[in-house]
């Protein structure tokens, strides 16, 4: 059944106005499917991800809808949508260096969290040691305090931890970016792992780095300025990619390895219009090389061929 | 974990011994001379009696011999509990003139301390989640840990002893009593104390509750919070984890300002003519009692140092990352 997003709008209350961070987004993830999520920085990737498990309290929905496993989940209602966090969404932060609580052992505390979510502790410990042993810690990390371990135990105890209730969904938010190249991969893999185990049945995995992503991805969705600008097969959006934007991502990564990030301003110049109050139209516009006249209005985001789909003019 | 408390009580040691010195040297360079005031007080008239007293005053008080031996002869009376002999109520020994005051003191400064940060805590940290308590709590927090203890004394002395006659304003208990285990006394000195201790514990609390709701709220924007919440943790457990790590900082801001209450608590007693160890230090000023002097002020060095000591051990107890830091960690 896996996620279905349909046109989920999710603004920022500032002084100043909304901050139209998310602005319509439709797409679904199948079950078993891990979609990493790219774009720069700022494109409103956090927002969505945030947007699917816990709306803060300067986010606002305006409009759209989540179901997940054909439930519709409450986004807006705080104490009502707890009955699908850890359960059925979860999430990995990106700080998982600082994700535990520091003054108590990491197994008391998870006992506490399982238990004032109403499940056994007792009960799950079995499964809970198993896991840990699988991401290689021993047990005895369970009697420790986070401070006691190192950067990259405390990330694989956070995935465990988080992946414990076997969610229908994961939202992994940068996971990688504070780790070293080894620990990257590392996590990935354990990513990958967790999924063919079922641990998870389908997977949003933010980043920055699209050569990491794209080696565990199934498929890959882009963003840009609030908006989906393409979805597609990782491949696909690799070495076949449709929007002018995607193609720039693309093109500006030089090899395999080198974070796109880092050498964005090298392959696309200009920057991404402010979000308080954006362009109409195509929000790429004034940086895309193949803009027309026809991109003063806003392209629909459409299937192009099965499973391809993107927001361009000139890609339909 | 032992090496850590065999290096904190070497410091303290060391602490207690520069403050014992210093406090032996300040009254000896201080201007004035408690001995001619003694033969002024007792206004000597025939001038030859004045040589052979002066000896005997400075024989009484340990002054006739070479200022190391005076030294030396302070630590080994201190150490035997002898602090010398008052020049304000002599011949009374120091020692029973503090340790008379010791009980008023302790009596005001232990409660209103506790008190004062059990409450301030709890109202704290309810104020960082009620909004009209915050609105109220967060104002008179801070008029009141603005408010200078005197002021505040003064103020209560006024309005609920002047004014409404509540309460009596000065002294520990009735001139007509005499200290006994009487439940006539225990209740008058009760009413003499409950001023002096109010105020205290006023201005402490304010400062207590508002550390609280800051801490609190800091707390529920941690990462860990954030992470139980998007979890789906009931807001109780997270409270309550925030509640339990504010107060450790809480707890070192309780050593921190010890000192601060001390110095509280005397100043009060002066207001109030509480006879505990501010009134006594007011007296001893008076009346250019420097043994008094250095006694009370060594008795309140040991006493914040005792103090600090112990929540040291408390902090250490309960905060798992100053233990495991000892230890070193697993990396
Ligand atoms: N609390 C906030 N108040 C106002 N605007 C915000 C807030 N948080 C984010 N934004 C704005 O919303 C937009 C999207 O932010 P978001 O964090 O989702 O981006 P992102 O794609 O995750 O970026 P990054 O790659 O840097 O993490 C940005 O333009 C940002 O300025
Ligand atoms: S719609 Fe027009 S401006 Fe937008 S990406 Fe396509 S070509 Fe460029
Ligand atoms: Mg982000």
């Amino acid at each position: 059944m896996g996620l279905r997003v349909e046109n989920l709008r999710v603004y920022y209350r500032t002084m100043r106005g909304d901050v139209k961070a998310l602005d319509g987004a439709t797409f679904e993830v199948a079950d078993g499917e891990i979609m990493g999520l790219a774009g720069e920085s700022g494109c409103g990737k956090s927002t969505l991800s945030k947007s699917l498990i816990r709306l803060d309290s300067r986010m606002k929905l305006v409009a759209g809808s989540v179901e997940l496993d054909g439930k519709m989940l409450p986004l807006t209602d705080h104490e009502a949508m707890n009955k699908y966090r850890f359960a059925e969404v979860s999430l990995i932060p990106q700080y998982a260096m600082s994700a535990l609580n520091p003054t108590r052992k990491i197994g008391k505390m998870i006992a506490e969290l399982v238990r004032s979510r109403g499940f056994s502790y007792r009960v799950l410990l079995p499964e809970l040691e198993r896991r840990l042993a699988l991401v290689g810690l021993s047990p005895d990390v369970l009697n420790n305090y986070p401070i006691e371990l190192s950067g990259g135990m405390k990330q694989r105890t956070v995935m465990v931890l988080s992946t414990l209730l076997d969610p229908s969904l994961l939202i992994a938010d940068e996971v990688t970016s504070a780790l070293d190249v080894s620990t990257q991969r590392a996590v990935a893999e354990t990513l990958v792992q967790f999924r063919d185990r079922g641990f998870v049945k389908s997977m949003i995995v933010v980043t920055h780095d699209l050569s990491l992503v794209y080696q565990i991805a199934d498929t890959i969705m882009v963003m840009y300025a609030g908006k989906l600008a393409e979805k597609a097969p990782a491949d696909k959006v690799v070495k076949e990619p449709r929007h002018p934007y995607t193609r720039l991502l693309i093109s500006s990564l030089p090899e395999v390895g080198v974070r796109y990030a880092e050498r964005r301003l090298v392959g696309i110049p200009g920057r991404p219009p402010g979000l308080l109050d954006p362009p109409s139209g195509c929000r790429f516009r004034d940086r895309c090389p193949l803009a027309f006249d026809k991109c003063a209005e806003e392209p629909p985001f459409v299937e192009v061929e099965r499973g391809h789909e993107v927001a361009c003019w000139k890609a339909m | 974990m032992h090496r850590y408390f065999g290096r904190k009580s070497l410091i303290y040691l060391l602490t207690f011994i520069v403050a014992v010195t210093l406090n032996w040297l300040i009254p000896r360079f201080m201007p004035g001379d408690p001995v001619l005031r003694m033969l002024t007080r007792s206004s000597v008239s025939n001038p030859e009696s004045l040589a052979p007293m002066r000896e005997y005053y400075e024989n009484v008080f340990g002054l006739d011999v070479p200022l190391w031996q005076q030294y030396l002869n302070y630590w080994s009376e201190l150490l035997q509990g002898n602090m010398g002999i008052s020049v304000w109520l002599f011949p009374a020994p120091v020692t029973g003139v503090i340790l008379k005051a010791v009980p008023y003191t302790l009596a005001l400064l232990i409660p209103s301390i506790l008190l004062s940060w059990v409450a301030g805590n709890k109202v704290g940290a309810l104020a960082a989640r009620r909004k009209w308590l915050d609105n109220t709590v967060l104002p008179l927090g801070y008029v009141l840990t603005a408010t200078p203890y005197m002021w505040l004394g003064i103020l209560l002395a006024w309005s609920l002893g002047i004014v409404m006659g509540i309460f009596p304003i000065a002294g520990g208990y009735s001139f007509a009593l005499r200290p006994s285990f009487t439940v006539g006394f225990i209740a008058n000195a009760f009413t003499h104390w409950f001023l002096p201790f109010l105020s205290l514990f006023l201005v402490a609390f304010g400062g207590w509750a508002i550390g609280m709701r800051n801490l609190i709220i800091y707390e529920l924007e941690a990462d860990y919070a954030n992470y139980l919440e998007a979890l789906g943790t009931p807001r109780k457990l997270i409270r309550r984890y925030a509640f339990r790590n504010a107060m450790l900082p809480q707890l070192t801001g309780l050593a921190l300002q010890l000192g601060v209450l001390v110095a509280g608590a005397l100043v009060t007693e002066i207001v109030f003519a509480y006879p505990g160890l501010g009134y006594l230090i007011l007296q001893a000023i008076q009346n250019q009692d420097f043994f008094l002097l250095q006694g009370v002020f060594l008795f309140i060095v040991i006493g914040v140092l005792l103090a600090n000591f112990i929540i040291d051990i408390i902090y250490v107890l309960v905060d798992p990352r100053t233990r495991t830091g000892l230890q070193g960690g697993t990396a």
